[in-house]
């Protein structure tokens, strides 16, 4: 009897937990794939970057900026370089982030006015990114390891097959939401939908890629959305002028490039 | 920064100004023309319009001043252009600001910035008219011994207006190892204090009859040319800086000709030396500063020459992290401590105010953002447990759209002491309105 108790052990291990574990790694795979695609394609970028911040009267708000980024490890450490056009009053101000996966980001900025680089507290990752839709996670990623993985279902987004995975932060208190579906291309491993629920349950905020192209070689998300359901703000970006592997020297992130752009990077 | 002597002529009044502004207008205009009939020049033009105004609310009129409870009442154009050669190594940028000062009755303009800049390899040149900040502190100076308009912020101007500029050359050096910014400035420009004639301020020669008061300013020899060097590296995110600077006080020293019944008040700027450092990193999620620095008071060593300041040292903490959402706070300590302080006492006439030998301030700072980062709250706060006296300044800032902003503040003085920084300008409790247009 205990022999049989303990083969019908091996069995149900074998046959339903054993898949699932397989299974839960498949899913963090298709995350760092999908990270690797959408947030570190190429060694480094460089993209107009124009957004919209459309309130729900249809008043709008323009946000434009050429952002710069290097990888220095594949799904780790990136530098980011920041440089606004618009609005008026943060013209020619530039932002620089060094994110570290493991760690807070280092940010400064530099305010012409008064020809001054601040380093900025920068604990939250949550916080708006320029007062739009998306946080500045949303913008340069989020640990993959702050998250269970698990794939739920799988499901067309237009014409592509996408995996659906869900994300559930480990811990609750750093994250506004309670969870993250997120529509993941098979084949691109590119984000086409993302939907974050609330503590509640509700839908909070959802992310559509509204169009994807092939950038040297690259299939990148030129057009996303992100709208708040819960108070109809949205904001629309587009990445103008894509460029991967521009060989952009580690100089641009320092802060003598934070206080004089250069030209061929930010014009 | 202990007393708020009176300078005047701080307003300078500039009459005739009709043609030179005719003369910007028409030449900025030409030049925005070129930006679309060639493609040698990447040429760019912005600037704002504003109305700026600050009511004194404690009812209070100066004796003897102008009457007015408005302590700044004016409408401001600026006006900047910006040209780049075509490989971006060269630049110019000119920054002018045209200005109806409603509380003096005159118009006037000030060119805030117009400098030439020229990169090349390791070195970025900028020669002309520029502001520079250095240092860590938050309104608290160290190292950033570069001017500052203090009437501009206690009578609720926009924060960029606390930065006078500076007339002279900058160079930046930049190396793996270390880099290096030399400025030398070529005629002293004055910290810029609250107008006598607008605020209430502590005289000591009060109960003179008449006194005629100079002011003589360094200047016009080579040998008067300020020298500052900043020598900084990042190691990893950690910023650190060593700064050395030869020059003068932006605040004047006063010298009378008897102390018992002055007729002449001779204002003057005795010369200085300051060498210090600063570091600035992460600690426990947010941004820590420390910083100090020696003030050599080189015409007062021994600190018994009483028209001058002492030697001191000075030092600061700060630390600010983000505490909420969009809620960040940051905290300040600073304090000096003067040198010779028993030759200091020794040489002060009885009945002269004293200042103590360790003098303190802590500051804090609430920023919260809210409705997409359109609207601003924030409340700055400075105590002098040392010198009883204090300063609030509230404020609110809603964005009506990405060109237009309001902005609604107050500031709010008071300490014991009628010749303290802040105990002085007790009755000059002021609301301020700010409504900008951006372009």
């Amino acid at each position: 009897m205990r022999r049989i108790t303990f083969y019908m052990l091996c069995f149900t291990y074998l046959v339903l937990v054993l898949p699932l574990a397989a299974k839960a790694e498949t899913a963090e795979e298709a995350m760092k794939n999908s990270q690797g695609a959408f947030l570190y394609a190429g060694d480094d970028m460089k993209a107009r970057v124009v957004m919209k911040l459309v309130a729900k009267d249809g008043k709008e708000r323009m946000r434009e900026m050429t952002m710069l980024r290097k990888d220095f490890e594949e799904g780790g450490d990136q530098k980011y370089f920041i440089y606004f056009y618009l609005p008026a009053d943060v013209r020619n101000m530039s932002f620089m982030v060094w994110k570290y996966p493991k760690k807070d980001d280092d940010r400064w900025i530099f305010i012409p006015a008064l020809n001054m680089v601040r380093k900025i507290a920068a604990s939250d990752r949550r916080s708006s990114f320029v007062g739009s839709d998306f946080t500045y996670e949303d913008i340069s990623g989020r640990d993959i390891e702050d998250d269970n993985h698990s794939i739920a279902k799988e499901e067309k987004v237009g014409d592509r097959d996408c995996l659906v995975i869900k994300s559930v932060p480990k811990d609750e208190k750093g994250t506004d939401y309670s969870y993250k579906l997120s529509w993941v291309d098979k084949e691109r491993w590119l984000p086409l939908k993302e939907e974050y629920y609330s503590k509640k349950g509700d839908l909070q905020k959802v992310f559509t890629a509204d169009e994807v192209k092939e950038v040297s070689g690259i299939f990148t998300i030129t057009k996303r959305t992100m709208k708040n359901m819960e108070n109809g703000h949205r904001t629309e970006v587009s990445f103008e002028k894509t460029e991967y592997n521009i060989k952009i020297e580690d100089g641009l992130f320092t802060e003598r490039s934070l206080k004089n752009p250069p030209k061929r990077w930010v014009e | 920064m202990k007393k708020w002597p009176v300078v005047s002529g701080q307003w300078s009044e500039r009459q005739g100004l009709l043609f030179p502004f005719i003369f910007t207008i028409f030449f900025l205009l030409t030049a925005h023309v070129s930006r679309f009939t060639t493609t040698a020049y990447a040429l760019d033009i912005h600037g704002f319009i504003q109305g700026n105004y600050a009511a004194r609310v404690t009812g209070d009129d100066p004796v003897g001043q102008n009457g007015s409870d408005y302590l700044l009442s004016e409408e401001r154009l600026q006006l900047e252009l910006t040209e780049r050669s075509k490989d971006g190594s060269a630049s110019f940028f000119i920054k002018s600001d045209f200005f109806r000062d409603g509380v003096a009755g005159t118009d006037d303009m000030e060119v805030r910035e117009g400098y030439i800049n020229y990169t090349k390899d390791l070195l970025d040149l900028r020669v002309g008219r520029q502001i520079i900040t250095w240092g860590t502190g938050d309104l608290m100076f160290i190292n950033d011994v570069l001017p500052k308009d203090y009437g501009a912020f206690f009578s609720g101007r926009p924060m960029e207006y606390l930065k006078a500029p500076v007339d002279g050359a900058k160079v930046e050096i930049t190396t793996d190892a270390i880099s290096a910014e030399i400025v030398a400035i070529l005629t002293f420009e004055a910290n810029r204090l609250p107008d006598p004639t607008r605020f209430y301020l502590y005289n000591p020669f009060s109960s003179a009859a008449s006194i005629t008061t100079m002011t003589k300013k360094p200047g016009g020899r080579i040998g008067d040319t300020e020298l500052a060097m900043r020598l900084f590296r990042y190691i990893g995110s950690t910023d650190v800086s060593f700064y050395a600077y030869k020059g003068f006080y932006r605040m004047p020293g006063m010298r009378v000709d008897s102390m018992t019944s002055p007729t002449t008040l001779t204002y003057f700027y005795p010369e200085l030396t300051v060498y210090g450092g600063s570091i600035t990193g992460n600690l426990f999620g947010g941004v820590a500063n420390i910083e100090g620095g020696y003030y050599d008071s080189v015409k007062d060593r021994a600190g018994d020459d009483l028209t001058i300041e002492n030697s001191k040292w000075k030092f600061l903490v700060g630390y600010k992290k983000e505490i909420g959402s969009e809620l960040t706070a940051g905290i300040q300590y600073y304090t000096e401590i003067m040198d010779d302080y028993g030759n200091y006492e020794s040489t002060l006439p009885s009945g002269f105010p004293k200042e103590e030998r360790v003098r303190n301030y802590a500051t804090l700072r609430l920023t919260k953002m809210l409705m997409y980062q359109t609207l601003r709250l924030s409340f700055f706060g400075i105590y002098s447990p040392s010198d009883e006296d204090y300063l609030l300044n509230p404020e609110a800032m809603y964005k009506l759209s990405d060109e237009l902003s309001f902005t609604l503040g107050g500031n709010i003085f008071g300490g014991k002491k009628e010749f303290a920084m802040f105990g002085q300008l007790e009755k000059n409790d002021n609301v301020y309105a700010n409504l900008r247009y951006q372009f």
